[in-house]
């Protein structure tokens, strides 16, 4: 897909969407449509809103298999994060003060995490290993008396790793722990089972899948039932856990969304992992090339490639047609590089030189083809300004230099 | 991030036509040549700098420069930016060389002025060596 001759392969970041879903959010907004409030039990514009939200709510029950009844709407995957993480931990704080989660975390779950550490709670961050997967040792290790929450990604957004969250949640039931998963990236993408998977919540989002912005759900288990302490009062929406008139269009949109992904997943999977081989085969005929993750264990649709010897931000630029993003600090405000990288044990200036492509539902053969046409071009071409390479070129170890840092 | 125009032209002028915009280098033995490098890998951005220059009166002239960088978009505008400034200074005009300069020139943005300080520096650098050749 492009738009104005832009290529766009950031699907990781976000999806546009699916026209299909689109037209159907608008039955939900002008007078002609569905415009009603769902909370209102007094007339049939009421009834027939709350007819869609729970439809909708059934398509994204559907797409996890879980019950319709254990999904509560939320603004998107960052506001499910914040109402399981604090939402649990604050209700269960009588049990115990000790949280597990890992260092390759989105920040919608870090930074809640950093939230309870200041009101007294304990947050053990795991180690990924080098390939970006935290093991459900590593998790089973650092479970303590007082641990009441472990929270743990299923896919990693930047290196696309899967970590395998039905055998974590086998070591958290055994330990009676809640075991939250930021599932954000997964919808569409790998099958999930929430009736064979013994997690007790887990966040989604939809446009990550095709549906629109500002909405997402976080699925809480009935049984064994999990409870929570609202973030957000006013109305006692969704049963208490999330007040607020619901946004009849978006939550429609997501349904519609979660609906299709359930439709289309084998098929969108299939040609993303097309585009995922050529793309890979291709750049490994640039030298000096590392993919970061595990190509064994990771989603095709994203792929996080280290361009030895070139900055990251100058080949964002340099593939000026192309929408992609960097682990490098440039294009972040905190001038910091990917934390994930780092916390793989990447060299810095590998997070520096690192591009993450993310293929998606609209992604074509013209869209692969030219970026690759481009991509060594611009590599060759950076490292031809790059004094690194010429070192390397030199036969210099960059490890030996003493550099003059900043 | 949004770059100023001017950023982004020097940027792909200088990474579509290198040999124009000075990128390259001089032999750094060379009794004539200056270099300076600055920054580190980890850090995300390497300059390296070479002046080449001649006696003229009781100074010394750059007639020529190279230079190569590894960083960020900016971090490569702001050396060719510099280059551009150098030639035909005396090693005087050229240390009094403020980054401002380069800031104004480019319209960097105020996270990135870190490449002008560190465009500034090379060139210090690559003067003091040519001087402790002479």
């Amino acid at each position: 897909m492009s738009t104005q001759s832009t290529i766009y392969l950031d699907y990781a970041s976000t999806t546009p969407v699916d026209p299909r879903v689109a037209s159907k959010m608008m039955e939900f907004l002008t007078p002609e449509g569905e415009f009603g409030n769902p909370a209102s039990r007094s007339h049939r514009f009421g009834w027939k809103a709350d007819e869609a939200v729970e439809e909708a709510r059934s398509h994204v029950a559907n797409l996890v298999n879980c019950d319709p009844r254990e999904i509560v709407w939320t603004s998107g995957a960052t506001e499910a994060d914040n109402l399981a993480i604090k939402g649990v931990a604050r209700f269960y704080k009588s049990k115990g003060n000790h949280i597990i989660t890992s260092k390759i975390e989105h920040k919608a779950v870090l930074d809640p995490c950093r939230q309870l550490e200041r009101e007294g709670f304990e947050v053990t961050y795991l180690d990924p290993d080098e390939k970006g997967v935290i093991s459900p040792n590593a998790v089973k290790s650092a479970i303590k008396d007082n641990t009441v929450l472990v929270s743990i990604m299923h896919i990693n957004n930047e290196l696309g790793t899967l970590n395998d969250i039905a055998k974590i949640a086998e070591v958290t039931r055994e330990n009676k722990i809640f075991f939250h998963v930021d599932a954000a990236q997964s919808t569409g993408k790998v099958e999930i089972d929430l009736e064979k998977t013994s997690v007790d919540l887990m966040s989604f989002s939809a446009h990550k899948t095709y549906g629109p912005k500002g909405v997402g759900a976080l699925y809480v288990r009935r049984k064994p039932r999990v409870r929570l302490e609202a973030l957000i009062h006013g109305g006692g929406h969704e049963r208490g856990m999330r007040s607020g008139t619901l946004a009849t269009h978006q939550i429609v949109g997501m349904g519609e969304a979660f609906r299709l992904a359930h439709k289309e997943m084998k098929e969108d999977h299939k040609k993303i992992s097309k585009y995922h081989e050529k793309f890979l085969k291709k750049v490994k005929e640039i030298d000096h090339v590392y993919i970061n993750g595990d190509l064994n264990n990771k989603v095709p649709n994203i792929l996080n490639i280290s361009f030895n010897f070139v900055e990251g931000e100058s080949l964002i630029m340099g593939l000026k047609d192309i929408a992609v993003s960097s682990g490098s600090a440039c294009t972040s405000a905190s001038l910091e590089p990917s934390y994930v990288l780092r916390a793989l044990g990447r060299k810095d200036e590998l997070a520096h030189s690192s591009i993450r492509f993310s293929f998606g539902r609209f992604t074509n053969d013209n869209d692969v083809n030219s970026t690759l046409d481009i991509l060594g071009n611009v590599v060759h071409r950076l490292r031809e300004l790059s004094p690194l390479w010429e070192m390397h070129l030199d036969g210099i170890d960059l490890d030996t230099v003493e550099w003059n840092a900043h | 991030m949004a770059y100023s125009k001017k950023v982004v032209d020097k940027f792909e002028n200088t990474l579509n036509n290198p040999e124009a915009f000075k990128v390259g280098r001089f032999d750094p033995k060379d009794a004539n040549v200056g270099t300076g490098m600055v920054g580190a890998p980890a850090c995300g951005d390497v300059m390296k700098l070479q002046i080449k220059c001649e006696p003229k009166g009781n100074t010394h002239v750059i007639k020529d420069v190279k230079f190569k960088t590894y960083g960020c978009g900016s971090a490569i505008a702001s050396s060719s930016e510099l280059v551009e400034m150098l030639i035909g200074k005396t090693l005087e005009e050229a240390k009094a060389i403020k980054n401002v300069e380069i800031v104004d020139a480019l319209e960097l943005p105020p996270i990135k002025i870190h490449c002008s300080v560190l465009a500034e520096d090379s060139i210090r650098q690559a003067i003091e060596d040519y001087e402790a050749k002479q």
